[in-house]
């Protein structure tokens, strides 16, 4: 099936591109068109004018800047997971990246176009969240920064405004930190039916400080804050993660999108399952 | 809408053409150029018979708008054999029976192809993973695993 008629536009730069989204009622841009041109076959979206932002120099690199590994917006699902930067900074971000689909579409989607959409069932937020990330973003009022956490706030809804472009990711750099992504992949589209970041600093005997986020089958990605409160401060122990991700089927009913292959009850199940995996790695406790 | 005039370079010869915006990419190539080896399968990025490589790297082309690629250069299956012979590949996924209807076999050589560029002695678990965005309906896969695990060890004996 075809998708909707559209006026295309490429910009060259990224002032540029706010212009044109200013200029065109409706217009949307167009990264690694993976997330749009799905939802516009099925005429889940419609938009009148696409704003092609692939021209725009300066924003495929992965670097250090002030104390942050930044990722241009541009920058792919494979790139992401074969940069040895984000391996060694980023290592949750890397595990998600390498989980999404396959290669070609790891080869065709940008994390840019994945953080703005706001697609609440892919991979990328739980890592983002547990990592601490936030988005460069530049609009017509100039440049800001959205911090993760208040970032998704719906399935298909985030706080980039309609005339907003992400230019990069920023991940803070942390000493003797460290992260790890884990998924149950829904069989049938390779999307996660739960995925779960997780980010820790140790001293080697105590949970110093712990981040904890879920994503798939949830309303919209977050932070799992009952687990994390149940870490924080504790001793390294075995029973202690047993106990905090316990504390993820706490999540209400209304927290979970239904879905016809996995209830509420089930998706509770797997939360807590894949917290425990997911802490049990980062905090190197070996299982029972 | 308004048309727009893109230049595609398909295994080394330049194209011009004048495309709608909402014309994929696998559509301009079969249909406007006449490159009917790109498949079309599934148009939801699922099956994979619609692999093409886009500046050296396996993308479907049912999930990108042809003017997307303006500029860009593009290898189908159709660039795979030299001056009429068959590349190691293509060669030895008719050795291993790695095809029946052949329906998959475009994408599936493009993915594979790709693979063996950079692929280092894999295991087979790691061919199947390669080739995880290409589905096949006939062969069940071992064959097409055969026949690129003949193709490195051909390629492999030639160095030695
Ligand atoms: C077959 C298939 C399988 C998939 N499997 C998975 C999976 O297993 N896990 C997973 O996590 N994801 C999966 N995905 C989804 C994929 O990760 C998309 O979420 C992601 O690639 C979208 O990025 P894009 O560059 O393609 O965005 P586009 O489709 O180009 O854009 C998506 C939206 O974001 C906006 N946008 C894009 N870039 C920016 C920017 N820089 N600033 C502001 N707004 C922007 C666009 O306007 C649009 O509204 C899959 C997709 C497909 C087609
Ligand atoms: S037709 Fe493109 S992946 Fe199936
Ligand atoms: S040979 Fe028929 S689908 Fe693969």
């Amino acid at each position: 099936m075809y998708a909707n008629d559209f006026e295309y536009y490429r910009a060259e730069s990224v002032d540029e591109a706010v212009d044109l989204l200013g200029d065109h009622e409706g217009a949307e841009l167009l990264a690694g068109s993976h997330g749009l041109l799905p939802r516009m076959r099925t005429g889940e979206e419609a938009p009148p004018a696409l704003v092609d932002m692939n021209a725009v120099d300066g924003l495929s690199s992965i670097e250090h800047i002030d104390g942050d590994l930044s990722v241009g917006a541009l920058v792919t699902h494979a790139e992401l997971a074969e940069s040895e930067l984000v391996r060694e900074h980023a290592p949750a971000l890397a595990d998600a990246a390498g989980e999404v689909g396959d290669i070609q579409v790891r080869n065709g989607g940008t994390i840019g176009g994945n953080l703005a959409h706001g697609d609440a069932r892919t991979d990328h937020p739980a890592a983002v969240l547990a990592l601490g990330g936030s988005l460069d973003v530049t609009g017509p009022d100039g440049d800001r920064s959205i911090d993760a956490a208040d970032l998704f706030t719906g399935h298909f809804e985030t706080a980039v405004g309609e005339q907003e472009v992400v230019t990069a990711l920023r991940v803070p750099l942390e000493d003797d930190a460290s992260s790890t992504y884990h998924k149950h992949r829904n069989p049938l589209s390779g999307y996660p039916l739960i995925g779960v970041g997780a980010w820790a600093q140790t001293d080697g005997e105590t949970i110093e400080r712990v981040r904890v986020a879920a994503t798939g089958n949830l309303a919209h990605p977050k932070r799992l804050a009952a687990v994390e409160d149940a870490l924080e401060g504790e001793s390294l122990e075995a029973d202690t993660i047993t106990a905090a991700a316990e504390q993820a089927t706490s999540l209400g009913d209304d927290e979970f999108r239904p879905d016809v292959q996995a209830s509420p009850t089930y998706c509770r199940h797997l939360l807590s399952v894949y917290t425990e995996r997911a802490l049990r790695d980062v905090l190197g406790v070996d299982g029972e | 809408m308004t048309e727009h005039d893109i230049t595609l370079s398909v295994n080394g010869t330049e194209h011009e053409l004048t495309v709608e915006p909402r014309t994929l990419l696998v559509t301009a190539l079969r249909e406007d150029l006449g490159y009917t080896g790109a498949n079309v399968g599934c148009e939801t990025a699922r099956c994979g018979a619609c692999t093409v490589r886009v500046n050296g790297e396996a993308i479907k082309s049912c999930m990108r708008f042809a003017v997307q690629s303006d500029g860009a250069e593009i290898e189908t299956v159709e660039g795979l054999a030299e001056n009429g012979d068959l590349a190691p590949l293509q060669e030895q996924f008719q050795e291993n029976h790695g095809l029946q209807c052949g329906f998959c076999t475009p994408g599936m050589l493009m993915t594979a192809d790709t693979y063996l560029k950079d692929a280092d002695d894999p295991s087979r678990e790691e061919i199947r993973e390669a080739i995880e965005g290409n589905l096949c309906r006939c062969t069940g896969y071992h064959n097409i695993v055969d026949a690129i695990e003949a193709t490195l060890e051909q390629r492999e004996a030639s160095h030695e």
